[in-house]
């Protein structure tokens, strides 16, 4: 038994969940209950890491990622991700946030840039890969999205991510269009949003990276497209592959104007 | 070496609330892994809290709290500018240690 003390009154860090009345529906309810989690966001500890392991000299160089050039100029960081992919001239490729960073880890911290694409989600530098992303997409928090569309690089990944989302495959003949392209969608009690447009402030597209209650794991962009591939049971796509990043460029300029609420809170 | 916590401590008339933010994985020991053995049991079994050094808080914890935990607790008579400190053990005598200024 602990000694009590006057000056204190501890809450212990219960969560639980409101009564439901009767009228309220399901969705209402998943609302209600991230905004109480939504306090505590454990994105929070991931942020944390990721800006110090930028401003930490590390890798083969021991140099910190601080020169990172995000599409905004060296060591730019706000506003980087909400113009997320885009084209790089120097590496002559469109990327995303992720594939990006996996650059500048590569150039200016001498890391085996294949190694790391080849290392599944949550072990090794992986691991510092999410934390990263998760804290440049914070670094943006509010902004809203929008992607270039000048060079043409960029136009042709937009088609190529348009056609992808409605290419229908696997053992069950699904394509990413079978759950998001249809309004009032869901899995469970998980509302789908609808990704060939705009689908609003802080969704879909807006709020990932995110940190996923249910198994305790943050969850990047790249991590989220894997899973919705597994969940479609089509083959992995590579980390930071064209394929995927050009889904991001779709989805993306589709949600031009849209804030992001990244790092947010899912489920 | 644990990762950082994240406390936040907002002053209101005499009382402050402390939020804590916990990086830890807190796993059960009931758990197996793709090979069918156990994962060890892995968690915060201590928690204190300090205000300019002196403790205010302690508490016991166990395997059933959640992976990256949270806490909320509100102190009397903190001002603007005093340190909240707070540290854990677990159950493998990994530590951690942090601390916040009332604001």
């Amino acid at each position: 038994m602990k000694t009590t003390n006057k000056w204190a009154v501890a809450i212990g860090a219960l969560v639980l969940a409101g009564s439901a009345l009767a009228q309220k529906s399901a969705s209402d309810g998943i609302a209600e209950y991230r905004a109480m989690l939504q306090d505590g966001n454990p994105a929070e500890l991931f942020e944390a890491k990721g800006e110090d392991l930028w401003k930490t000299k590390r890798g083969p160089k021991n140099v910190s990622l601080e020169q990172c050039n995000l599409g905004k100029g060296p060591g730019v960081v706000k506003g980087a991700f909400v113009e997320l992919p885009r084209y790089f001239a120097d590496t002559q490729r469109v990327q995303d946030l992720e594939s990006r960073l996996l650059t500048c880890m590569e150039t200016l911290q001498g890391f085996n840039a294949a190694e790391i694409a080849k290392t599944p989600f949550g072990k090794g530098e992986q691991v510092n890969m999410t934390a990263l992303a998760t804290w440049v997409a914070s670094e943006s928090r509010g902004m809203r999205f929008n992607l270039p569309q000048a060079h043409q690089s960029e136009k042709t990944f937009y088609e190529v991510g348009k056609r992808l989302f409605f290419k229908r495959g696997g053992t069950h003949d699904f394509a990413c269009a079978s759950c998001h392209s249809q309004e009032g969608k869901r899995i469970r009690l998980q509302d789908l949003p609808v990704l060939t447009k705009n689908p609003g402030d802080g969704i879909g597209f807006a709020a990932w990276p995110a940190y996923r209650v249910s198994n305790g794991q943050m969850w990047s962009m790249q991590l989220r497209l894997n899973d919705c591939y597994r969940l479609q049971r089509f083959p992995y796509p590579g980390f930071g592959s064209d394929a995927t990043i050009a889904l991001g460029v779709y989805m993306g300029v589709n949600a031009k104007g849209a804030a992001s609420i990244a790092p947010a809170l899912k489920r | 070496m644990a990762d950082p916590m994240r406390i936040r401590a907002q002053a209101a008339g005499d009382k402050t609330t402390v939020r804590v933010l916990m990086s830890h994985e807190m796993e059960s020991g009931q758990r197996k892994d793709s090979a069918g053995k156990l994962v060890p049991a892995h968690f915060i079994n201590e928690v204190t809290a300090t205000l300019n050094g002196k403790v205010v808080l302690t508490a016991d914890w166990g395997p059933s709290v959640s992976k990256n935990p949270f806490m909320q607790f509100v102190v009397k008579g903190a001002k603007a500018g005093d340190k909240i400190g707070v540290s854990w053990k677990d159950n493998k005598g990994d530590s951690r240690s942090d601390e916040a200024t009332v604001s």
